[in-house]
């Protein structure tokens, strides 16, 4: 499988940073960023980026929000969610709005991976079969 | 506390005095105005009710008395005009007159007599014999040589004893002469004697120098003055009822009612004791009274016994209110303990994740080749195992203490409690099926809706499936959760066929810290946050459970929407 392109959001730098690293050790591509809006922007820059791991506690625009966005903008992004306080509430909202999955902070960084790994089959996957179907409705068009 | 209780005796003491008296005013007030007007009218009214009967029986006798003088008056000037002297002077005449007089008025006339310019009685018929008694010098006849007609006062004359007389002067060429008749005293008497009223009402006349001239039933000696008094402010001719009150030497008020006789010479005076006269007014005054004294010491005791009690009510509202302040204030402070706990564990969780992903990152440099034949790598990756299991820990502590202390939403809203336990099966249902568990619902249909916190009787039954499902978690089994309806509960059974509930457990399981879970697996808190819940909606909820059998919870909500 290729390597997997991951966007890293939190606001707690220390995290990201080390995250970034032992993500990359772990053959991910990590894009960072350190918020909401941040996070948009990267997405606008990177085309690549195939899954969304995102802190759901943020100031300003906190991780729901963020997800809603990015869900509307970029359907097929699979968006991980990572929770500082296991509530109920906040999963349920999370799943709700489109979330692939949630992980709760601090996480084992296997599960961790293999969580993305899943993601971005799943992504990838999806795009295939729009693919096939384009490819279809083209072959079709032409018989 | 024990400091306050003299004061807050004292304001109690105070209440009650100001409540008594504030009952009292309000309940007498009107009472005495309303009693007082009422009565005071009915007294004038009766007042003058028993005045104008006095007046009208004082003027009808005094009528009476001066026809009886007048006739007696115009019988004797007929027989004087209707006689000459000349047959007056004969004695046979005379008694044969007299007869024929006593014939029509009975004793009325005691005697008759002829009696010349100088004061002899030159002819008598009677029964004192009284021929040429002299009477020059008595008063009556100087008084009657003056008018055509005179009747006098009562006295005792030449006989000794009372009468008086009526006396007609005729002139003639040889000088004036006087017919006169004597008037039986006691027939006269018997005409104001008779005038009897109550107890004490009597009647009796009186000359202008205040003597009696009947006989009084009662003795009016002491009242003398008054009656001097009356006949000198009299007008003589004044034909008028004079009534009024006064009185006497006793102390007594007395009723007198006066009316003037024979054109002003006698005042016949009726005289009774107010208390007499007004005897009925008395007695309903004396029956107010006694109903308005019964009615007030009513009143008094009413005001005593109600306030002491409304006092005493009031200082155990007092009572409960601080008791309810003091709970009000255990309670905001836990809500703050709670609150503060919840964002001291969520900002520990941040630096404990970082922490954790360090020691990660440096187990993950550990990998690296160059650190393989380092001696101490077993070591320093024990150590940074043991740094991610702390960290794990750490992560456990935060998460449970946040989900206690999480900000719940006690706002009520009307919800259908069947949605709810469907939402929170399907939020269990993966670990159930990792647990090995089934869960099976049998909602009634028509559960009406109740009003109730969402998150709170979402935590309510989420905690009953865990309980459940950590119970079961070894050798599975199965959940039933069932809802019903009976009239005023909605009924909801939790059961499962797990291990059961010791006995001995059993009645403590709603105590909070209360958990049978290994240390640092449960807080004991679940079940005793249901039972509060529960029961702040009124409800019940109790337990039933039976080793290697099963545990049914059973809530009981009263449906209130």
């Amino acid at each position: 499988m290729a390597r997997i392109n991951v966007l890293l959001v939190d606001d707690e730098t220390p995290f990201v940073e080390t995250m970034t690293k032992r993500l990359t050790k772990r053959d991910l591509r990590i894009v960072a960023a350190y918020s909401g809006e941040e996070a948009l922007k990267e997405l606008a820059k990177h085309s690549e980026i195939e899954v969304v791991i995102l802190d759901v506690k943020m100031p300003v625009m906190d991780g729901i929000q963020a997800l809603k966005e990015i869900k509307k903008r970029y359907p097929l992004i699979e968006v991980i969610m990572l929770t500082g306080h296991a509530t109920v509430e906040s999963a349920i909202e999370g799943m709700k709005w489109g979330a692939f999955d949630y992980l709760m902070k601090p996480c084992d960084i296997d599960k961790l991976v293999s969580k993305a790994a899943e993601a971005a089959a799943k992504k990838r996957q999806h795009e295939e079969k729009i693919i096939q179907a384009r490819l279809k409705e083209i072959t079709a068009r032409r018989a | 506390m024990s400091q306050d209780k003299p004061s807050n005796n004292h304001y109690y003491r105070s209440l009650t005095r100001k409540l008594i008296l504030i009952v009292i005013v309000v309940s007498f007030a009107p009472m005495i105005l309303v009693s007082g007007v009422i009565f005071d009218q009915f007294r004038e009214f009766y007042k003058e009710k028993v005045y104008a009967h006095l007046q009208v029986l004082v003027r009808k006798h005094q009528r009476t008395i001066d026809n009886f003088l007048n006739e007696k008056m115009n019988d004797i000037r007929f027989l004087a005009k209707s006689s000459g002297l000349g047959e007056l002077q004969s004695e046979p005449f005379l008694r044969q007159r007299l007869d024929t007089l006593q014939l029509a008025y009975g004793a009325v006339f005691e005697d008759l007599g002829v009696i010349n310019d100088q004061g002899v009685q030159i002819a008598y018929a009677g029964p004192f014999g009284l021929a040429n008694a002299q009477y020059s010098e008595a008063d009556w006849f100087k008084k009657a040589t003056q008018t055509q007609y005179f009747i006098s006062d009562v006295f005792l004359g030449l006989r000794g004893l009372p009468h008086f007389i009526v006396a007609v002067r005729q002139n003639t060429e040889r000088g004036p002469w006087i017919l006169r008749a004597t008037i039986d005293f006691a027939a006269f008497n018997n005409l104001v004697t008779s005038i009897r009223i109550g107890k004490t009402g009597f009647a009796f006349i009186l000359n202008r120098r205040a003597e009696l001239q009947t006989q009084p039933l009662f003795d009016i000696l002491p009242s003398r003055e008054t009656y001097l008094n009356l006949i000198k402010n009299g007008k003589s001719l004044d034909k008028d009822v004079h009534i009024f009150e006064r009185k006497d030497e006793l102390g007594k008020k007395n009723i007198y009612v006066s009316a003037f006789l024979k054109n002003g010479d006698w005042l016949l005076i009726y005289q009774q004791k107010a208390s007499d006269a007004l005897a009925d007014l008395y007695r309903s005054q004396f029956i107010a009274i006694a109903i308005f004294l019964v009615g007030g010491i009513a009143i008094i005791v009413m005001a005593l016994v109600l306030s002491r009690r409304m006092v005493s009510k009031i200082a155990v509202a007092d009572r409960e209110k601080e008791m309810m302040n003091q709970q009000v204030i255990e309670t905001g402070k836990l809500a703050s303990v709670g609150e503060l706990a919840a964002g001291i564990a969520h900002e520990i969780n941040n630096p404990v994740a970082i922490m954790v992903e360090e020691a990660g990152w440096i187990q993950d440099l550990l990998e690296e080749e160059e650190f393989r034949p380092s001696q101490n790598l077993d070591e320093f990756q024990r150590a940074l195992k043991q740094i991610n299991t702390q960290g794990k820990r750490c992560k456990e502590i935060t998460h449970k203490l946040l989900s206690f202390a999480r900000k719940t939403d006690p706002k009520k809203q009307v919800i259908q409690l069947n949605e709810v336990i469907d939402d929170m099966v399907e939020l269990s249902f993966q670990r159930a099926k990792y647990s090995n568990v089934i869960i099976h619902t049998d909602l009634d249909s028509d559960l009406p809706l109740i009003e109730a916190s969402q998150t709170e009787m979402q935590q309510v039954f989420l905690n009953l499936i865990n309980n459940a499902l950590d119970a079961m978690e070894k050798k599975g089994g199965a959940i039933d959760i069932a809802s019903r309806w009976n009239a005023s509960h909605v009924e909801i059974d939790v059961s499962d066929n797990g291990p059961g509930i010791a006995a001995a457990n059993l009645a403590r399981i709603f105590d909070p810290f209360f958990t049978t879970k290994p240390v640092g697996k449960g807080t004991g808190l679940g079940l005793s946050i249901c039972y509060g819940i529960i029961k702040k909606m009124g409800g019940e909820i109790d337990v039933n459970s039976v080793v290697d059998v099963g545990t049914k919870f059973r809530i009981r909500i009263p449906a209130n929407y």
